[in-house]
């Protein structure tokens, strides 16, 4: 999997060479610093594990300093492994871009972690119905969950019913998203679409 | 912000368009395609709303077509937008002008802003 790590900034629309109007997501992609190597003879697989935005060093935890030591670079934020990376040949402390990943018109997923909505019911989780109306001889019960099971066969609630809870701030991945334009001088890329997340969250995006 | 800011200034080309407010009486030209054909339609109305900034700040125009209110938002940057001619200025004491939609015939008239002549 080749990808990169960046930082969602935020929304805008630009028109494309057909004059649509195209809604899209800049995020700050890169420069990542390649953190580790994993090759078949070390561990089993090859992989590059990369490191992307600053972060102090007494928030970070020693053995990880000594990690960050070995690659010659500073503290970083968030640091993922691509499996099979194999766009560019890169060693350690190597820096990417993005425009060494991807180029204009290719397809990506983006993943991060989505708006936390709080605890919230069946109706905004998981898109229930609620009862239709709040006629009927309803007063309070318009967004209710309706019945959770039967009687004394099962006896039990099974496992997994939908119910109400902590909805949003889950790990996310919107997939097939459409690289509209790439500034590599400022490390920015231009998506079409929506991403998952607040803007300045932290976003994985990767090309099959 | 900076960076969406800069995304609009390399995307968005200059356009220049005759300055223009809320209470404005303007004509805009803009393509239209029908099927593989193109052409040029014009919009005529009163401006009642100028809204957003950058790349993003669009203008709503209204007019009375056969008696049926229409309203169309173009966004300045968009493409289809051929030219935009101011016609007469009007005399307005607020930015959006939504007032005129429960107004109807000789009360939805704006008045004309009398401009001082250069001398």
């Amino acid at each position: 999997m080749n990808g990169i790590i960046g930082k969602k900034l935020g929304m805008t629309s630009v028109y494309d060479s057909a004059g649509r109007n195209v809604a899209c997501t800049v995020i700050e992609a890169g420069p990542c610093v390649v953190t580790q190597v994993k090759t078949d003879e070390t561990d089993g697989y090859f992989a590059i594990q990369m490191g992307f935005g600053e972060a102090k060093a007494k928030n970070t935890p020693k053995p990880m300093l000594g990690h960050f030591e070995k690659a010659k670079t500073g503290p970083k934020r968030e640091v993922v492994e691509f499996r099979d990376f194999n766009i560019v040949s890169k060693s350690l402390g190597d820096l990417v871009k993005v425009d060494e990943v991807f180029k204009e018109g290719d397809k990506v997923s983006a993943i991060g972690t989505s708006k936390g909505k709080g605890f919230q019911g069946v109706v905004k989780r998981h898109g229930f119905g609620g009862v239709g109306g709040a006629t009927h001889g309803q007063h309070n019960r318009m967004r209710a969950p309706g019945s959770i099971g039967a009687s004394s066969f099962p006896s039990k609630v099974f496992k997994g019913m939908r119910m109400a809870g902590r909805d949003g701030g889950d790990r996310v991945k919107i997939r097939n998203l459409q690289v509209v334009k790439i500034f590599p001088e400022q490390n920015l890329i231009l998506v079409k679409g929506a991403i998952p997340g607040h803007n300045g969250s932290f976003v994985i995006l990767e090309k099959k | 912000m900076d960076a969406i800011k800069f995304v609009h200034e390399q995307m968005q080309s200059e356009r220049n368009f005759p300055e223009f407010f809320p209470g404005d009486n303007i004509v805009v030209n803009y393509k239209i395609i029908e099927g593989d054909k193109e052409r040029i339609q014009a919009f005529r109305g009163d401006v009642i709303q100028i809204k957003g900034q950058g790349a993003t700040r669009t203008f709503t125009v209204r007019k009375m077509s056969n008696g049926v209110g229409v309203e169309r938002i173009f966004p300045f940057a968009a493409p289809t937008i051929v030219d935009i001619q101011v016609l007469k200025r009007g005399k307005v004491r607020r930015a959006r002008l939504f007032y005129l939609r429960d107004l109807v015939g000789k009360k939805a008239r704006i008045k004309e802003k009398k401009v001082m002549s250069g001398k």
